[in-house]
């Protein structure tokens, strides 16, 4: 078979060359989020020079006190559970192309789902039974908070990022009457009563100190491990699942997922209530597994900064448990400022919490764009015909 | 029946104080907004406004110093969203919660540090914040004249100066969007920054002056919270109002009379929330408060999903503009 | 606007030796434009010829490489849009830049108000606006909101807005792409009264009827040069198409005649009076049928934009037409579809057919997916992927590994990101993972593309070889060597409407290029 070609080919529509992606892994996913971080983190010193103390020595205590085995680390643990949790939520919607800041609002409902659960069967189940059928309640409940926008977005077009935000207060209202009114146990009414001992399975502290092992008692509980499956399973769902293949697609190019003859509205709604789910199992870390009890705004917050986590992770379920641990350190590590420092409040957490959500993610060009132009242009000049 | 009439009456004055904040940051958030830049950051910049304001009305006593520092703290926080969203094209949604949590925390540890009152600032006395105004006659022969006399001393008389400027602003800005120049070009940018640009105007230009008054407007609603409403500031003093007002300016679809009259809506709903408090309604019994305090954001949603019309955000809203060539 | 000076130079616009690159490509290579004052002038080319890029430059969206601009004259830099209008460019771009929610007034203050007051400046402005309304005879309603108004008139409102601006020389880009032909005429008609009163037009467009009805002079482009440059009464259309598309075939493909498959079997697909008016009530396509056989490739030519691409996209499953029918006879039975019922993309593939998009870059492949991730695109469904439940990566290994060796698509890496592959190999890929299942039927759209020489031969080479196995093929291209190479029958379209159908063997370029530009065949035609 012979074949000549003219060079008849026209000029190729114009466009100005873009950056190639020729760009390893390591650098995109270490190297600038690590200088975004540095970045913040000085920032933060700042504020702390401002209130007169020592930006140095304060960090120092946050690290010591949150990475002690003797000291913080199991709670720094238990935190960053919390926060594996929220922030794979986050991390999977992501991948469909959703913003699911509703993770705070998922995980109250959560909340909501396992306290009624143990309240009405803790009398009847040993702990394990009822372990399960918390970790039930949780994931179908927050499912179901986040189904609600993800319906309202494929069917009606309501864009998820203001619906999840409404639902967040509404779900902290919901909460709030049920409290006070519904499952309280009287008095302020801030608080359920405590679910009994013998639903209850132990901290890990209690469960590990027959093996030998010494723990600081802290609020580490099993969810923990529950956790780690979750983000090795978010990861098996994304990667080697048709339906997190779908998921992805839909997030990298909606008119590629029509082409593959996919709904975007199915996948929209069934994203949104892994979402949801994982975001609620928070709730059987705090509710069943910490506290025992349903205690008003047991989130502390966790929701939200499940958002600075997946960013920070860059939306993989490894980045995740590296930035949930990261978070969760702060997270504990500022608590202990209070000792030593008492002018400080514990609440600097929140600063540092939003200067690096704003130099990960909104200033990300800031530092990603000059980082990435200096390494091609120094790997080009070590092979100049690229 | 007197008693019903008054308290009726004093229930819609409180309606107008607590819808006072709203207004003025609605206000700012259309205008942010309206320009194409999604800003739910009005919360941080609420809180910052209302940490500069007491503090400066308790240091240097003059609530109108106070307000100046509110409006410029929320300025300056502003300005950070506008870098990270119109010069590094961020994500407009991520950016303005991170300011949240940094206001939120940045409030706090500086209330705690600089006053170890537990984040509170120093209570304010009455030459330090803005103290209500009696409209003339309103204390004299209003109490003559029967049912409108009760209506002009109660409603009308008797708030403070940011709450009638904050009820003359939706009429203002109006006019600005529909008869000035700088209207007209911050209307085309939220809807066609393609058509701004081949124009020859900046659309960065625009959208960073746009920001500039959203700043200013949520610093005064904060100082308002914190010099006029109340005497100091305190941790989180706004509460999520930020957020109401955002679902304000959704709900009033991003026109300014419509927010001003959801913004009473949803300022009438507080107000009730503790007039009724614990009292039985004949037919439907008690309500609890969550109730009123879920309302604004369950209307919101409602209206997003597109059950009582249609809510069309500017077209450009939330995109960064890059010049398309 | 006041008429020009006698003492005004005779060319309102001389481009000399303009030269744009963008990286490797040369969008505009030692162009030379001359366009005389008060005359209509023609631009036409392909796509990619680079009219556009010239236009641009001219007015400051880029800055040439090499070259120099002289307006009315006088030497010129343009560094951007605000230059041009200053120097007093106007230009009309095929995507109007209108803001829809303003008033027609409204939308030309904007930029040019005169004064922070906008009651001030809108009063003073209509008074002006009614003279050069009257004056080019350019009606526009000037308190419409621009989203209620016709497309005709939103398209006046662009020219008045040039004209407000102080244009003497207005550039309008594929200007009749979104009108009816009524609306055409009006514009025309308005542009003849513009050139009457000693503005320049420059029509930058494909259209090949437009430059016969309206321009003075014509300049052809292409591949980024200019070809020819002629006065319009002393050329014809078909003069026009040939030197826009270039010499006649150069490309040889050695097929096999079809003899054994085509015709003698039924038809695979069986399109009938296929229709669709767009959400803007424009005809997209109309009226169109005709019959594709097994073993035979039938390619739909024609200048770009005339409903081709729906046509295309409506078989694909990824439109909705408006009227008529296909039926699909790949099956066991027949199935027909209609308005009422349409199929979509999985069914398509449902019943053994295939789709190759003309955009590849944003359907056919996923940029940030791996090779072997956009391998399985649209298959990821397949039970051969994932035998026990979940997608291996050694299956899908495999199966990328397969696709590449039957197209040789290079680099041979499976977990290579998508957009870090060359055009011609993604396009390899892609075919390759369409024809893997042997398709029935297979749609494809523009398959070389942004396709490198040594691809291209490959990919005919491979879509030869599943005609011979019998698959039928609708090809849809803009070049005509390419249909002229593959095609066993050649269906031409213009407006919408299919032209002719003619066996390849009996066409000359010329004849297509008839087609190309001829009016619609009667409805009754369908082989």
């Amino acid at each position: 078979m012979s074949t000549t070609i003219s060079n008849g080919q026209g000029a190729l529509a114009p466009r100005p060359q873009r950056i190639a992606a020729r760009l390893p892994w390591w650098l995109t996913g270490l190297v600038v989020p690590a200088l975004q971080l540095a970045l913040a983190l000085g920032v933060a010193s700042l504020v702390v020079l401002l209130v007169g103390e020592s930006p140095l020595a304060t960090l120092r205590v946050m690290l010591t006190g949150a990475l002690d085995p003797a000291n913080g680390l199991a709670s720094t643990l238990y935190y960053a559970t919390s926060l594996t949790f929220t922030g794979l939520a986050v991390a999977v919607a992501f991948h469909a192309g959703l913003f699911n800041i509703g993770g705070e609002g998922q995980a109250y409902v959560a909340g909501l789902g396992v306290a009624l659960a143990c309240l009405w069967l803790d009398g009847r189940l040993g702990a394990p039974a009822m372990f399960c059928v918390a970790v039930v309640a949780a994931t179908a409940a927050g499912a179901f908070w986040a189904w609600i926008p993800g319906y309202l977005q494929a069917r009606r077009g309501a864009h998820v990022v203001v619906s999840t935000i409404m639902f967040n207060y509404i779900a902290a209202g919901l909460l709030n009457y049920m409290l006070v009114s519904a499952i309280g146990s009287g008095g302020m009414g801030t608080e359920t009563r405590s679910f009994a001992p013998s639903a209850m399975l132990p901290k890990l502290h209690e469960a590990l100190a027959p093996l030998g092992i010494v723990l600081a008692p802290s609020f580490l509980n099993i969810a923990m491990l529950l956790a780690l499956l979750c983000a090795a399973g978010v990861w098996w769902l994304l990667w080697r699942t048709r339906l997190g293949y779908a998921l992805r697609l839909l997030g990298q190019s909606p008119r590629a997922a029509r082409y593959a003859g996919l709904s975007a509205a199915s996948l929209t709604i069934t994203a949104m209530l892994i979402s949801g789910g994982l975001a609620g199992l928070m709730a059987v870390n705090d509710v069943y597994g910490a506290q025992g009890r349903l205690v008003l705004n047991f989130t502390g917050g966790m929701g939200f900064l499940g958002v600075a986590v997946a960013l920070m992770g860059r939306n993989h379920p490894a980045g995740v448990l590296a930035a949930a641990l990261l978070f969760g350190a702060l997270y504990q590590g500022s608590t202990d400022l209070q000792l030593d420092f008492p002018r400080i409040s514990p609440e600097l957490i929140l600063v540092i919490q939003g200067l690096v959500v704003f130099f990960v993610a909104a200033l990300d060009r800031l530092v990603r764009e000059p980082v990435e132009r200096g390494y091609l242009a120094w790997s080009n000049r070590q092979r100049p015909d690229a | 029946m007197e008693d019903i009439w008054l308290m009726v009456l004093s229930t819609a004055a409180s309606a107008i104080r607590l819808a006072c904040p709203l207004v003025l940051a609605a206000m700012g958030g259309i205008l942010a907004e309206r320009s194409g830049i999604v800003d739910i950051g009005l919360e941080g910049k609420m809180l910052a406004g209302a940490f500069a304001a007491a503090t400066l009305a308790s240091q240097l006593g003059s609530p109108w110093l106070g307000l100046v520092g509110g409006m410029a703290a929320g300025v300056a926080l502003s300005m950070l969203h506008g870098v990270a969203t119109i010069r590094y094209r961020g994500d407009q949604v991520v950016s303005g919660m991170a300011l949240n949590f940094f206001a939120l925390g940045l409030t706090m540890v500086l209330g705690q540090a600089w006053f170890e009152q537990g984040g509170q600032t120093p209570a304010l006395d009455a030459a330090q914040r803005f103290t209500p105004i009696d409209l003339p006659g309103a204390e004299t022969w209003a109490r003559q004249v029967p049912v409108l006399g009760d209506f002009y001393r109660i409603v009308l008389s008797g708030h403070s100066v940011l709450v009638y400027a904050a009820f003359v602003l939706p009429a203002l800005i109006s006019f600005v969007l529909g008869h000035t120049r700088f209207g007209l070009r911050l209307r085309a940018a939220g809807e066609e920054p393609n058509a701004v640009d081949t124009a020859g105007v900046s659309v960065a230009g625009v959208r960073t002056l746009a920001l500039v008054a959203t700043g200013m407007l949520c610093g005064a609603a904060g100082a308002y919270i914190s010099t006029a409403q109340n005497a100091a500031f305190s941790r989180d003093m706004t509460a999520g109002s930020g957020y109401i007002a955002l679902a304000a300016v959704i709900f009033g679809k991003w026109r300014p009379q419509p927010v001003l009259g959801a913004c009473l809506l949803f300022g009438l709903l507080t107000a009730l929330e503790a007039r009724l408090q614990g009292q039985s309604l004949p037919g439907l019994g008690t309500i609890p408060p969550q109730v009123f305090q879920v309302l604004p954001y369950v209307l919101t949603v409602v209206l997003l999903a597109g059950f009582i019309g249609k809510a069309t955000p500017p077209k450009a809203l939330g995109r960064p503009y890059v010049k398309e060539r | 606007m006041t008429p020009l000076q006698s003492a005004d130079p005779a060319f309102a616009i001389e481009l000399q030796g303009i030269t744009k690159r963008f990286g490797t490509v040369t969008a505009n290579d030692q162009v030379d434009l001359q366009v005389a004052t008060g005359s209509i002038h023609g631009v036409v080319g392909e796509n990619g010829a680079g009219k556009s890029t010239l236009m641009s430059i001219l007015y400051g969206f880029y800055q040439a490489d090499e070259g120099s601009i002289r307006l009315h004259g006088r030497a010129a830099t343009i560094r951007n849009s605000a230059d041009a209008i200053s120097q007093g460019i106007g230009m009309v771009h095929q995507h109007f830049m209108l803001v829809g929610t303003l008033s027609a007034l409204d939308n030309i203050l904007l930029g040019a108000e005169g004064g922070w007051r906008l009651g001030d400046s809108r009063y003073r402005a209509r008074e002006r606006l009614r003279r050069l309304m009257d004056t080019y005879r350019l009606q526009v309603d000037l308190d419409a909101q621009v989203d209620d108004m016709p497309v005709g008139e939103q398209q006046r409102l662009e020219i008045l807005k040039a004209l407000y601006r102080g244009a003497r020389v207005l550039i309008l880009d594929e200007p009749t792409g979104v009108l009816t032909p009524q609306e055409a005429g009006q514009l025309f008609a308005i542009l003849r009264e513009l050139r009457d009163r000693q503005v320049t037009v420059i029509i930058i467009t494909h259209k090949l009827q437009e430059i016969m009805d309206v321009t003075d002079r014509v300049t052809v482009m292409r591949a980024g040069r200019v070809v020819a440059e002629r006065r319009t009464a002393e050329t014809r259309r078909e003069e026009l198409a040939e030197l826009m598309v270039g010499r006649p075939v150069l490309l040889q493909v050695d097929k096999h005649r079809p003899s054994e498959h085509a015709a003698s079997h039924a038809p695979v697909l069986s399109v009938r009076d296929l229709g669709l008016v767009d959400g803007r009530g424009c005809m997209r396509m109309a009226h169109v049928g005709f019959d594709l056989h097994p073993g035979e490739i039938l390619g739909v030519a024609g200048v770009s934009g005339n409903g081709q691409t729906e046509l295309l996209r409506t078989l694909a499953g990824l439109l909705q037409p408006t009227a008529g029918s296909m039926t699909l006879a790949t099956g066991n039975a027949p199935r027909t579809f209609t308005p009422q019922r349409w199929l979509d993309a999985d069914e398509l593939r449902g019943l053994g057919c295939a789709h190759v998009p003309e955009d590849r870059l944003s359907e056919a492949i996923v940029k940030n997916f791996s090779l072997q991730e956009s391998a399985v695109l649209g298959y990821q469904g397949d039970h051969a992927l994932a035998p026990r439940g979940w997608l291996s990566p050694r299956h899908l290994r495999r199966r990328a590994m397969q696709l590449i060796d039957a197209m040789d698509v290079r680099p041979a890496v499976p977990t290579l990101r998508t957009a870090d592959m060359s055009g011609g190999n993604q396009q390899k890929l892609v075919l390759a993972r369409e024809l893997a299942r042997r398709p029935r039927l297979l749609l494809v759209g523009q398959p070389t593309r942004g396709v490198d020489i040594g691809a291209i031969e490959r990919i005919y080479r491979e879509l030869i070889k599943a005609r011979d196995a019998g698959t039928a093929i609708l090809l849809v291209s803009v070049e005509l060597e390419e249909i002229f190479a593959l095609s066993d029958r050649i269906m031409v379209m213009n407006g919408g409407r299919v032209t002719g159908i003619v066996p390849t063997a009996a066409a000359t370029v010329r004849d297509i290029g008839l087609l190309m530009t001829a009016d619609a065949l009667p409805q009754d035609l369908t082989t």
